[in-house]
């Protein structure tokens, strides 16, 4: 069975305008309705799969997502959603802005827009979720080959 | 027999006199006790091994006289010695009710209408039960008080050390409480019922502080207001009926209702229902040994036995109807104010009215099924109370304090203690342990009466008494990281007591099926004249057997199946502002801020202020109009 | 026979409860005008969840959730092979209990509420349950379920107070909205995810696969009111137990969460009304 069936997520906002958050729970409404493809939206990082974070990275939550993501299991994938999450946007050369999302952690996919749009941010979900998949495989690879 | 009877009864007042005359502390004083409680313990069980050998009942006729004339001469001791400390406390009151009762005792005493030519002292199962109860568990609280009373009064300095004096009390105690249970002539059990009330008053103002002397004249005037009902119904038996003997007025079935119902409500003041509740709950400033014997083997269980004696009596009557009504009513509101506490030892005392009523419901109920769920009960709260009582007290030397809020992560701290707790707290209330193996039973019983007010008593005190007890389980296993173990200063007095009665827990657990053959059911078919009825099916026994035993693997079953041995600890989750430490949380302005993780007590639902006094109206107009229905319809 | 169903309740329960999660999850949806997961989209999570690492707070945990299956487990074979309903309602309190010490054991802020939330649910439908086994022996004057099942008229007769009573405790049961107070299925709920906050992977997974079994076990005493021994009886039950998880759902889509103290004072007045009532009627007709 494929984790890529059951894809639970955790939306974090780091200084986001709030314009991508909106997008993204409106992905959960019934127009867009991403439970079709087994999408819950957790608010728990011990459920979650995939962390899906809007907004840039600054000073105060740096550490906040570091531990967000640590208390993550494996296999999980990090989704940047909108421009600030994905370099820092407009903010990007605010004084307490570090930058995107991959300047704390490895991020899979990004998804650009200012605000993202819905399609596109279920489109970014769908890919993060192949490559639970792939990541999957490879952490029992990796099993395997400690095992030898 | 009547040598061996004589010798429990007698044999326990020697002691007091001996500890009492032992001023100094030491190893002398600490092996005489050990000794002393050795012999009583050895003694019981010899006792009881030899009569369920001989298996009868059986009477012993005594030449009396003199001995009757020495109870009166003591009980009027007991009078000045009562009058002396009221005058010292001024609580004048309670001479008048000790006067009152003294005198008539006496006057019928004088009048030579108590003399009797019937067997004095008396043993049947229910009596075996009450050794087992008394003797046993009574001495292992001895033992425990000897390393305890040690570091009490390193804890507390600034009461006087009366050591000698508080041990000899704890034989007075149980040397009474034997008299009690093996009299029948009700003068004698009046006597010695009088010896425990004011040993309790002694031992209840140990500490001679304040709050102390407030909460032991509390004890005494309430359970004096038992012993005034008491003489009464003596008083009633011996002008109207002609009898003294209990046994006798029992065979009158429900025909006398206005003895009995004066006995009752003896009963009902002396095991702590309400309105008579205020005495237990007070009598938690004593030292804890004190506290164990009073709510486990001693004094209220005095109360619930003559209950449990009474019961054919009671059924149907106007005085079953008063003590089922006040013992329900006790249950569900005593474990719904027992929620509100955060002091463990105040919710021991609560759960201990609590289940107190449920056995007093059940001797109400007066038929076979009910009285055999109360004699169940009975040993199983005598057992798990005093356990819980023992590790509190032991925990709160090793800690400090005796607050459930501080007891959170125990399980770190003080891990084996906290095992010992574990046990007792399972006892009281989990399936398939003790206590709820009588609970089903007393719910079978009140169906199968159709005492809808019980039923419904009954179900919600489940309720709240889940919520409590479990409430607390969760405190003592709630895992700290980062924290230390603290030193177990336990005595190895006090171990013995722990460990032993942790055992008798478990083999109660697991045997209490042979017990109820061989005590329980024959003392029920000769009081019921009845055929053995089982109560809980051989079935339903093994499918019990069978969950303890699941219980007892699951760690084994879990450990070999390698579950969770892979798992990755990690920090508990708190919006990532977790330090790290899983105790303190980062706050608005960057600082560590300490977590601080508290129970539910909901005070404004199940607080005293909210439910202690219309409790109190409700259960004395109940009282009180049944009473008086009682009176009216004799007089 | 009575093996037989014990065994096919162990075998079975999973799949059902799956089932009727999944159903539960697409009408859900229907009713909020949204498409909805695949019906079988439970199974996918619990695959996942068993794939996944594990992480957890304490090594105390697991041990207690498995006390938690094996308890929930054990109730409903006893059910099944037609034991004593009061001892199948013991064990599933025993049950519970375990499952609650075992987040009070994480000993973190959501899942020590989401455990004193738990506690108090517990509180408040324990009397009504009881009350379920007392009236199943006021109606068919046992406690065995293998006889209650085949009695001779079906209890719902003689019970409906009773019956409305325990529909209403299984809005709190199946942890539905307006009594979803210690944990939930939906997201966004103030604790976070309460009581499961601190389990994952493959522990998480053992609680979801006891909550299916204890699903089933519910909605098969909910059946018993309908079973008189005939065939007929197990359709009309099969179709009461249909109409009182849509009531259940429905519940839950309509109604936002209450208040601890409003859900115990409606459950505790429901089971005094609807409950004590039907039992008054019951020991007049039986006396």
């Amino acid at each position: 069975m494929k984790v890529s069936k059951s894809p639970w997520m955790l939306h974090y906002d780091g200084s986001s305008c709030n314009g991508c958050d909106i997008e993204v729970l409106a992905c959960t409404m019934p127009r867009y309705d991403v439970e079709r493809f087994g999408v819950i939206n957790t608010g728990n990082p011990k459920h979650a799969d995939i962390l899906l974070i809007t907004g840039g990275i600054n000073a105060q939550n740096k550490p906040v997502v570091e531990q967000i993501y640590s208390q993550m299991p494996q296999p999980k994938v990090v989704v940047a959603v909108g421009i600030c999450a994905c370099n820092g946007g407009v903010f990007k050369d605010c004084y307490n802005i570090l930058g995107g999302v991959d300047t704390v952690l490895p991020v899979d996919i990004y998804v650009p827009g200012c605000a993202a749009k819905p399609e596109a941010i279920i489109d970014g979900v769908i890919q993060a979720v192949a490559l639970l998949d792939e990541k999957r495989k490879s952490v029992r690879e990796d099993k395997k080959e400690a095992g030898q | 027999m009547l040598g061996t009877v004589i010798f429990l009864i007698i044999f326990p007042f020697v002691c007091a006199g001996v500890l009492a005359l032992m001023r100094k502390s030491g190893p002398y004083r600490k092996c005489t006790l050990f000794v002393f409680c050795a012999v009583i313990a050895a003694v019981d069980i010899y006792f009881i091994v030899n009569s369920l050998v001989f298996d009868e009942t059986q009477e012993y006729l005594l030449e009396t006289h003199l001995l009757d004339n020495v109870m009166l001469f003591l009980e009027w001791a007991l009078f000045v010695l009562i009058a002396y400390f009221s005058i010292r406390y001024k609580k004048y009151y309670c001479i008048l009710l000790s006067l009152l009762q003294t005198g008539l005792i006496t006057y019928l005493e004088l009048t030579g209408q108590t003399e009797s030519h019937i067997a004095h002292l008396y043993v049947d199962k229910l009596t075996l039960v009450m050794c087992l109860v008394v003797g046993l568990i009574g001495c292992l609280i001895c033992v425990y008080a000897m390393g305890y009373m040690k570091d009490f009064k390193a804890h507390h300095s600034e009461f006087r050390d009366r050591r000698s004096f508080f041990f000899s009390m704890l034989f007075l105690f149980m040397g009474a409480m034997f008299g009690l249970i093996f009299s029948n002539n009700m003068i004698w059990m009046y006597f010695f019922w009088e010896i425990t009330s004011v040993c309790s008053f002694l031992l209840i103002g140990y500490n001679q502080s304040r709050e102390a002397v407030d909460n032991s004249f509390r004890a005494l005037w309430m359970n004096l207001l038992g012993g005034l009902g008491f003489a009464v119904a003596i008083y009633y038996c011996v002008t109207q009926l002609g009898m003294v003997n209990l046994q006798q007025l029992i065979d009158m079935g429900s025909a006398v209702v206005f003895p009995v119902i004066f006995l009752a409500f003896a009963g009902l003041t002396k095991s702590a229902q309400l309105p008579f509740s205020g005495w237990l709950l007070g009598a938690m400033v004593a030292p804890t040994p004190t506290s164990a014997l009073l709510h486990s083997a001693t004094m209220v269980k005095a109360g619930v036995y003559l209950l449990i004696r009474l019961a054919p009596a009671m059924c149907d009557t106007l005085a079953g109807l008063m003590v089922t009504t006040v013992g329900g009513f006790t249950f569900f509101i005593a474990s719904m104010l027992a929620i509100s506490q955060s002091d463990g030892k105040k919710v021991l005392a609560y759960s201990t009215v609590s289940n107190l009523g449920l056995i007093a419901a059940c001797a109400g109920v007066g038929r076979y099924e009910a009285v055999w769920a109360g004699i169940l009960l009975m040993m199983f709260h005598a057992v798990s109370k005093s356990l819980m009582f023992l590790t509190v007290g032991a925990v709160e030397n090793s800690l400090g304090s005796r607050n459930i809020e501080d007891m959170h992560g125990l399980i770190v701290k003080l891990p084996s203690l906290t095992a010992i707790l574990v046990i007792g707290i399972a006892g009281m209330f989990l399936a398939p342990f003790g206590m709820l193996i009588s609970k089903w039973a007393a719910l079978k019983a009140y169906v199968d009466t159709q005492s809808i007010l019980l039923v419904i008593f009954l179900i919600f005190g489940s309720a709240t008494t889940l919520f409590y007890w479990t409430k607390w389980l969760g405190s003592l296993v709630s895992v700290h990281h980062h924290s230390e173990r603290l030193e177990n200063i336990t005595k190895g007095s006090e171990w013995f007591a722990l460990i032993s009665l942790s055992v008798m827990m478990v083999a109660l657990c697991l045997t209490f099926p042979v017990v109820s053959s061989y005590l329980i059911e024959p003392f029920l078919q000769e009081l019921f004249h009845t055929e053995a009825v089982s109560v809980i099916s051989s079935g339903n026994v093994l499918i019990m057997l069978m969950m303890i035993f699941m219980i007892v693997l699951l760690p084994v079953l879990v450990h070999f199946l390698t579950l969770g041995k892979k798992n990755k600890i990690v920090i508990s989750y708190m919006g990532g502002a977790n330090t790290g430490d899983d105790r303190s949380f980062v706050n608005s302005t960057g600082d560590a801020k300490r977590m601080y993780l508290a129970n539910w007590y909901m005070e404004s639902w199940f607080g005293e202020k909210k439910l202690w006094k219309p409790s109190i109206v409700l259960s004395a107009a109940a009282i009180i109009i049944l009473l008086v229905m009682v009176i009216g319809g004799v007089a | 026979m009575s093996w037989i169903l014990a065994i096919g309740f162990l075998v079975l329960a999973p799949l059902l409860g799956g089932l009727l999660e999944g159903a539960d999850r697409v009408l859900c949806a229907r009713m909020q005008g949204r498409q909805g997961p695949p019906l079988l989209q439970p199974f996918y999570d619990m695959f996942k969840l068993i794939q996944k690492q594990s992480v957890v707070v304490n090594n105390v945990q697991d041990v207690l959730v498995c006390g938690f299956l094996i308890f929930v487990v054990f109730a409903g074979l006893l059910f099944f092979w037609g034991g004593d309903i009061l001892l199948v309602f013991f064990a599933l309190t025993l049950a519970e209990i375990f499952f609650i010490m075992s987040s009070c054991s994480a000993n973190s802020p959501y899942s020590s509420m989401g455990a004193q939330r738990e506690l108090l649910q517990n509180m408040a439908y324990e009397p009504m349950i009881l009350l379920t086994a007392i009236g199943f022996y006021l109606a068919a004057n046992t406690f065995n379920v293998n006889e209650i099942a085949v009695a001779s008229v079906p209890a719902i007769v003689y019970l409906p107070g009773i019956f409305i009573g325990y529909v209403f405790i299984l809005v709190i049961k199946f942890r539905k909205s307006p009594f979803d107070l210690s944990t939930s299925h939906h997201a966004h709920q103030e604790m976070v995810r309460g009581l499961t906050t601190e389990l994952s992977g493959n522990v998480l997974a053992i609680v979801s696969l006891a909550e299916w079994y204890e699903n089933i076990l519910l909605i098969s005493i909910l059946g018993l009111f309908f079973l008189n021994g005939t065939l007929w009886s197990v359709l009309a039950a099969v179709l009461g137990c249909g109409i009182a998880y849509f009531v259940v759902v429905l519940a839950d889509n309509v109604f936002p969460r209450v208040k601890w103290d409003a859900m115990i004072k409606s459950t505790w007045i429901v089971t005094l009304v609807a409950g004590g009532i039907n039992l008054m009627i019951m020991e007049l007709l039986t006396r």
